[in-house]
């Protein structure tokens, strides 16, 4: 199952690294990972979309970076009210004839056309993953030759509906 | 005018290099001895060791050096600290880094590195150590500023010696090492993302008492937490007030004493029929400072099935990590076990348990060849307990001289039994040796080795030789990789590829060209005269032990199989 995990991390040098390096060691299967500075000077978020079976996996997983000495804070937030972006730049082949018609498809998604060619156009798309994936499903009929994902990024809504099944795993009992 | 450029003066003086720093803040965190090997990049640390009266135990290896650090905080608790150069310095120490981390040991480490304007540059004697160490280490640091190093050193004594222990490297470029500058005295520890658990929680604690209240099979599986946290006199107390029978992990031994009515003795691969037995019957399995390791569980579809599970760790990493637990309580061992001890419980009814267990162990005890002429291992290592009254320190390496020793070597008293356990590093266990003399220099030392084994670090004879450390190395000397031997025999149709060793050098010689009293023994007699001659004198001496080459260790769970399948149980 895909979860969504936040780190927060002391930005030092080495720290991606070693969590990479943890997660090729337990056999953890990165689908993506985003990493920036936060609102704290020094203190960075990563964003990890993580594939794992079982929450035995997932809990060990969360243990693991905890344990990491510059690793703040670690949530899975996948079963909480989040705002997820991601970010694509899809270069489409296109000539003057069919550009207005690709405009018809992008406009529906608010994605911008941010770069054009005699042969192509580069659109830009955010939002959460479906969303991507979706207008790369109607893109691609007209021929994508070249397309970049930055990965997810996420973080809680400011407030969260009031769930009692959240999960809570047991970082300290 | 004069009065300040007298103190412009003192301010200068005040200055001091990077090595000296380094070389201060080993004295402030009270290191007494110091384990390495020069070079290059280093250059500088040692200039200024040159300066300082820190003792400093120079290896033929830096394998010898770290394994050496590892059996020094084994013994003593304390952090075993080791000084390597940059490249193959640093590299040399892998093994023994990732021994250290498997087993929970506190080592500081010190690399040198290439100056930080050609760090990149695959620049002579240049190795990526953070990039190397960084899964095999608990925290590791490269000191960009001269000015950090006091803390970053401070923090790192603090990380390698806390929580669950672990070793840090700190790798410092020559440059750093070579700057001078005033030193800074008032930096601040700061570790926010280092915080570990040490307290338990009481409602888990209530959890667990309740449970032990309405147990009818207990056992507490006491593992090396135990001994980090200098927990076994609570671990005593609190199995005797309940009358709950103890296992022991491999690294666990010592922490309960080895005689005690209540002790199965170890579980596991080539454990006691009765440890297993009691793991795999329990209906509560109280688990202290242990982490399920695979050759303690066997195959998981068997390992105490019906047991409501208790975990205590300090690494909340290792709970539910390989057996599903339905008490998880994250504390130091101590704090737990004394917290378990203060709180109100109903002692179990256990007698009916422990006396199925108590026939078990009759009807199944350990057990090898007594009507034979062959010169037997488990008998070297009986008669090591013999001759040093079951009170030395023992240091193995890996094989089955490994799991005799853990076997027939009982151990009463923590701290004494000194072995690699989860990276099974042949080589370990002569280097290690010296740490542990070094840090106890009036006990005895006895490295059991393998003949194998022996002959990976037995260049560190030569640290014996100047020191004149009276570390007594035996080697059970079955001519053969006898682990590997062994599965060979059981599991391969006895083709024994790469595994006999007839050839051998002659050990006695070899001793004696490091100026160090050797003896060439066959039999049980000539054993015993030269180890009543060996065990009372201190001097270093190596005893060459030809034993029979065919034993196998018995009793054993083959791969794959559960606790109850042991074959090899009797005769």
């Amino acid at each position: 199952m895909k979860r969504i995990v936040t780190a927060t991390v002391i930005n030092q040098s080495g720290v991606l690294n070693r969590i990479t390096g943890l997660m090729t060691k337990r056999q953890f299967n990165i689908e993506s990972i985003t990493v920036g500075h936060t609102e704290t000077e020094g203190i960075s978020k990563m964003t990890f979309v993580v594939n794992v079976e079982g929450d035995g996996k997932i809990e060990q997983l969360i243990k693991q970076l905890n344990k990491q000495v510059d690793v703040l804070k670690v949530s899975d937030i996948t079963d909480q009210a989040i705002v997820v972006r991601e970010l694509a730049l899809i270069k489409v082949i296109s000539n003057a004839q069919i550009r207005s018609e690709l405009s018809g498809i992008i406009e529906p998604f608010r994605a911008s056309i941010i770069d054009v060619s005699r042969e192509n156009l580069t659109v830009q798309v955010t939002g959460d993953s479906d969303k991507i994936e979706a207008i790369i499903d109607l893109l691609r009929p007209y021929g994508i030759k070249e397309m970049v994902r930055t990965g997810i990024t996420a973080f809680p809504r400011g407030s969260q509906k009031s769930v009692t099944d959240l999960k809570q795993y047991s970082i300290l009992n | 005018m004069r009065a300040k450029a007298r103190n412009e003066a003192e301010a200068v003086t005040m200055e001091m290099t990077g090595a000296d720093i380094l070389i201060d803040s080993l004295k402030k965190e009270n290191v007494e001895v110091l384990f390495g090997y020069p070079g290059g990049a280093v250059l500088p640390i040692y200039d200024a060791l040159y300066r300082s009266p820190i003792k400093h135990i120079l290896s033929k290896h830096e394998q010898g050096s770290i394994h050496a650090a590892e059996g020094y905080a084994r013994v003593s608790g304390k952090p075993g600290v080791v000084i390597a150069t940059s490249g193959p310095g640093a590299t040399n120490l892998v093994t023994g880094i990732t021994d250290a981390m498997m087993d929970s040991l506190p080592i500081v480490i010190f690399t040198g590195q290439v100056a930080s304007n050609v760090i990149g540059t695959d620049a002579f004697q240049e190795a990526d150590v953070m990039g190397i160490t960084s899964p095999i280490t608990k925290h590791n640091y490269q000191v960009r500023d001269v000015k950090d190093l006091p803390r970053i050193i401070k923090e790192a004594f603090h990380i390698a010696s806390t929580g669950r222990p672990g070793p840090v490297l700190v790798d410092i470029p020559k440059d750093v090492s070579n700057k001078k500058v005033a030193p800074v005295e008032d930096f601040k520890v700061n570790l926010p993302g280092y915080q570990p658990t040490f307290s338990p929680n009481v409602l888990q604690i209530k959890k667990l008492a309740d449970a032990i209240g309405t147990a009818q099979k207990p056992v507490i599986l006491a593992g090396a937490g135990v001994l980090h946290a200098t927990a076994g006199k609570d671990l005593l107390a609190f199995s005797e007030k309940h009358q709950i029978p103890v296992v022991n992990t491999l690294l666990g031994l010592g922490s309960y004493p080895g005689n005690h009515p209540l002790f199965l003795g170890m579980g596991g691969m080539h454990g006691t029929y009765t440890a297993n037995m009691a793991l795999y019957e329990c209906d509560l399995l109280i688990s202290i400072g242990a982490r399920f390791d695979d050759r303690l569980t066997g195959n998981l579809d068997h390992f105490a099935r019906n047991a409501v599970v208790a975990h205590i760790d300090v690494d909340p990493a290792e709970i539910g990590k390989n057996i599903p637990t339905q008490i998880p309580i994250v504390s130091d061992a101590r704090e737990a076990l004394k917290s378990l001890l203060d709180v109100e419980t109903r002692t179990p009814e256990t007698d009916e348990w422990r006396k199925q267990l108590t026939e078990k162990s009759e009807q199944y005890p350990l057990w090898y060849k007594t009507h034979t002429e062959e010169f037997l291992p488990q008998r070297v290592i009986e008669l090591v307990h013999k001759h040093t009254k079951g009170d030395a320190i023992i240091t193995t390496d890996v094989g089955q001289h490994q799991m005799w020793a853990a076997q027939y070597y009982s151990f009463t008293d923590p701290n004494k039994w000194v072995t690699s356990g989860g990276l099974g590093t042949m080589g370990f266990g002569f280097p290690a040796a010296i740490g542990a003399q070094l840090a106890f220099p009036e006990q005895t030392v006895v490295s059991l080795t393998g003949d194998g084994g022996f002959q990976m670090t037995l260049q560190e004879l030569s640290v014996l030789q100047e020191l004149n450390l009276p570390v007594k190395v035996v080697i059970v000397n079955n001519q053969s990789l006898g682990m590997v031997r062994q599965w060979q025999e059981a599991f391969y149709e006895q083709r024994y590829s790469q595994s006999l060793i007839p050839i051998q050098p002659d050990f006695v010689k070899l001793g004696e060209a490091y100026g160090i009293k050797a003896y060439q023994v066959h039999t049980e007699e000539e054993a015993e005269a030269v180890f009543s001659e060996a065990f009372s004198h201190r001097d270093p001496v190596l005893i060459d032990c030809r034993v029979s080459a065919s034993e196998n260790v018995y009793p054993m769970i083959a791969p794959g199989k559960g606790l109850h399948e042991m074959i090899g149980v009797k005769p």
